[in-house]
């Protein structure tokens, strides 16, 4: 075991867990954000930089400080280790940093993109950016290309996450998406341009962190804030069945994995079920889908209200806002 | 003249030859070493002082003594020799014409790291060079120098040759082993290092060309005597390829310690500026070191000169000082752009970017397309503090030092040079000829404006 603080909060940890894990032990705003790191698919992190810390103490043994920021997904804790995300300028600083260089080739079309609403970077971008662009020059663009009958890609969108790369080689059989050319023209590929076809390969659309892959079965249905979230399972004989219904009235529009308050999926399903059971009767319905992130999707009420949360969630912010009231006229001039 | 122990040999005619060489004393230092226990050797090349001669300086010794002697795995040892800094080709030279030097620092370095199995990978674009290597090593083989029992003893070993793909980035060393295990040349994260886990996960070492063929003299004059040259912590000889606007361009190797000022402008090294001009500025070790203004690069900023070692250059940190690098050493005469030549820089960091992580792939194609515009006469005043804040957010924030190396040239340009970045915002019709500074050199503005 080892005993880490972050942000203050001391917490033991078993050896070898990464400060992000240790971080979401302890949960709340200390958490940092992130774009690549997916915990069910091994080597994926350290890419996207967004979870970028400051170790301000490596350990009990060697207190002396990493000199550099350190990807917070694939850098293990020590016992003593002190870890500052929050408190540390340098680390916003950077991670404002991270965000703007994320944004300055996004192609910000949110307004026509399938996954806003749900998308990650959508919440980083409202959480660190900035309310302007400083990148003035032309955005990288890429044609939209089929994988297989089922998926869209759409590379404009992409961050290079690698998360599907991740996918294709451990969830599926047979290697054939990757990654092509350098640098920012990086782009990823099925092998020359060949149709994934495989159970899981639907995967990937779930781990993609923006709209690069969607689901072409769902592309233009609906804003995913007018659909209706439910829990729902049947019994499957390639993966665990359950799986998250997105309907409107009584139609279904898409079947998705169910993603964790991280937005990240620990039961995988199969191409079946997302894209063969589109009727509500091929289902048990379990009940509304409780959606953990920030969203606007949890905004129209689909579940039963928490009155007891919801009041001490006012209570909270009302806390929040005392003593930070608007400074009153001097001169009067204000009055209409 | 100065001493030399790499390149002692490197003018006999036919010295890529086996017989040649041998007959000048090579291999020496695989039979004095065979005579040695592996960790004797190992210790004599940390007493050298030896340190890596690939850019970081890292003691070679020490890295040594980091590997994985416990592991049950094999180890293995890595040449680096995809030489493709821009500024660079010390080690193009060293292999092309002595390439048994590097062959034997393979076997004499393989022997005390106990590596059964070595590699070169050598950058695609020497391709001649990998035919030579291949020549030199049938040779040796031929020679029981490699293969099994070497000279008798119980000491096997085979070494190859890798062509790389042409990037770059293959240079850093956990590309590279990515790129020989025939992976995509992405850097990997660290820890864990090569030295626990690199090539196929197995311990592995990684030099440089010129760290390895160091250890030939190291073992055949002992550390003491190799101690004895250069100045503290720099110990020893150093190759430095020099270009740019001298007289004599080349690759020379200089006893670490030499005064700049003295190779700058002396004979027996660069002999002074071409056409008789003035030095503007010297960029040290390779592209993707600090530059540094003539006033800066002849003495630090106490006043004292500055000598052609890992701690003078360093002097001042990066506010007045510089590194040694990898020893290309880039001189620039007083006509030169230093806005376009930061603009080239930036376009090969762009070009070279291998795209994994975000602040380096997106990062220095904006800051090459900002240097573009100023350039090219259509930058803004703020265009020069935006560079300063990208390259910031760069630097210390990627997975591997390729994004340093891409912010540290335009950062410490403007930083020595902003004068000329403003010049170029305010005379925007001046500088739209590339050769702007050669026809009309610049005046500080602010005379000019007060005039």
């Amino acid at each position: 075991m080892a005993k880490v603080t972050i942000d203050g909060v001391e917490i033991e940890v078993a050896n070898g867990t990464t400060i992000l894990n240790a971080a979401r032990q302890i949960g709340g705003d200390l958490v940092p954000p992130a774009m690549c790191y997916y915990s069910s698919l091994k080597d994926s992190g350290g890419k996207c930089r967004v979870c970028l810390v400051k170790v301000a103490q490596g350990s009990a043994k060697d207190p002396r400080p990493i000199p550099k920021l350190v990807a917070s997904c694939r850098t293990p804790v020590a016992d003593g280790m002190v870890v500052e995300n929050l408190t540390s300028k340098d680390v916003l600083e950077a991670r404002k940093g991270v965000v703007e260089f994320l944004l300055i080739n996004h192609p910000l079309d949110c307004p026509v993109c399938d996954q806003a609403g749900e998308c990650d970077l959508q919440n980083l971008a409202y959480e660190h950016g900035a309310e302007a662009t400083r990148y003035e020059f032309e955005r990288r663009t890429f044609d939209k290309i089929d994988i297989g009958d089922k998926i869209k890609l759409h590379m404009t969108r992409c961050i290079l996450c690698y998360r599907c790369t991740f996918v294709a080689n451990q969830l599926t059989d047979g290697r054939s998406h990757g990654v092509l050319n350098r640098g920012d023209h990086s782009e990823i590929s099925t092998y020359i341009e060949k149709a994934i076809d495989n159970d899981f390969s639907g995967n990937m659309i779930d781990v993609c962190p923006v709209g690069a892959l969607t689901d072409k079965t769902f592309r233009f249905k609906s804003r995913v804030w007018f659909t209706n979230p439910k829990d729902a399972h049947r019994d499957c004989k390639k993966c665990s069945g359950k799986v998250v219904l997105w309907t409107k009235g009584e139609e279904v529009l898409r079947v998705t994995a169910r993603k964790d308050q991280y937005g990240e999926v620990k039961e995988f399903i199969c191409n079946e079920c997302r894209y063969d059971h589109k009727n509500i009767s091929d289902w048990i319905v379990e009940g509304p889908r409780h959606i953990d992130r920030d969203s606007v999707i949890s905004q129209n009420h689909y579940e039963k209200i928490d009155l007891q949360k919801l009041k001490k969630e006012v209570e909270r912010q009302l806390e929040f806002q005392k003593g930070k009231q608007l400074p009153e006229s001097t001169n009067g001039s204000m009055k209409v | 003249m100065g001493k030399h122990i790499l390149f002692e040999h490197i003018n006999i005619p036919g010295i890529e030859n086996f017989s040649i060489y041998r007959k000048n004393g090579g291999y020496a230092s695989v039979e004095k070493a065979l005579k040695m226990t592996a960790d004797q050797v190992i210790e004599e090349v940390k007493e050298s002082g030896l340190r890596g001669r690939g850019g970081a300086g890292f003691p070679t010794g020490l890295k040594w003594s980091f590997l994985d002697r416990k592991s049950e795995k094999p180890r293995y040892l890595v040449c680096n020799a995809d030489e493709s800094e821009p500024g660079t080709f010390k080690d193009r030279y060293l292999m092309e014409k002595i390439p048994h030097l590097l062959i034997e620092g393979m076997i004499t370095s393989s022997y005390a790291l106990g590596a059964k199995t070595s590699f070169i990978y050598v950058r695609g674009e020497y391709m001649y060079v990998i035919r030579i290597l291949e020549k030199a090593i049938q040779e040796a083989y031929d020679n029981g120098f490699l293969g099994k029992n070497i000279l008798g003893s119980d000491f096997s070993h085979d070494l190859y040759v890798q062509p790389g793909g042409g990037a770059y980035i293959c240079g850093e060393e956990t590309a590279l082993l990515e790129s020989l295990e025939g992976k995509r040349g992405n850097p990997r994260l660290k820890p864990p290092f090569p030295a626990i886990a690199g090539l196929y996960a197995c311990p592995t070492v990684v030099n440089n060309v010129e760290s390895i063929a160091a250890v030939v003299p190291i073992i055949n004059m002992t550390a003491d005597k190799y101690n004895d040259m250069g100045i503290g912590k720099s110990t020893g000889t150093k190759i430095i390829s020099a270009s740019g606007h001298i007289n004599k361009p080349g690759v020379y190797e200089i006893e670490l310690g030499l005064p700049v000022e003295e190779f700058i402008y002396s004979d027996e090294y660069c002999g002074g500026i071409w056409k008789g001009r003035k030095l503007k500025a010297v960029v040290a070790g390779g592209s993707s070191v600090p530059i540094l203004p003539a006033e800066l690069i002849l003495k630090n900023a106490k006043g004292e000169p500055r000598l052609m070692t890992y701690e003078s250059l360093a002097e001042g940190g990066f506010v007045s000082g510089t590194m040694l690098g990898s020893g290309g050493f880039i001189v620039m005469d007083e006509t030169t752009c230093i806005v376009r030549n930061t603009w080239t820089y930036a376009r090969f960091y762009h070009h070279e970017s291998c795209g994994q992580c975000s602040p380096c792939r997106e990062g220095t194609g904006w800051m090459e397309k900002v240097l573009h515009r100023i350039e090219h006469g259509n930058g803004r005043m703020e265009d020069i503090d935006l560079l300063v804040d990208v390259a910031k957010k760069i630097e210390g924030n990627t997975i591997c030092p390729l994004g340093d190396a891409a912010a540290w040239p335009v950062a410490s340009a403007i930083r020595h040079f902003r004068e000329e970045f403003e010049y170029h915002v305010r005379y925007p019709e001046k500088v739209k000829n590339p050769k702007h500074f050669e026809l009309e050199p610049m005046v500080s503005y602010q005379v000019s404006v007060n005039s």
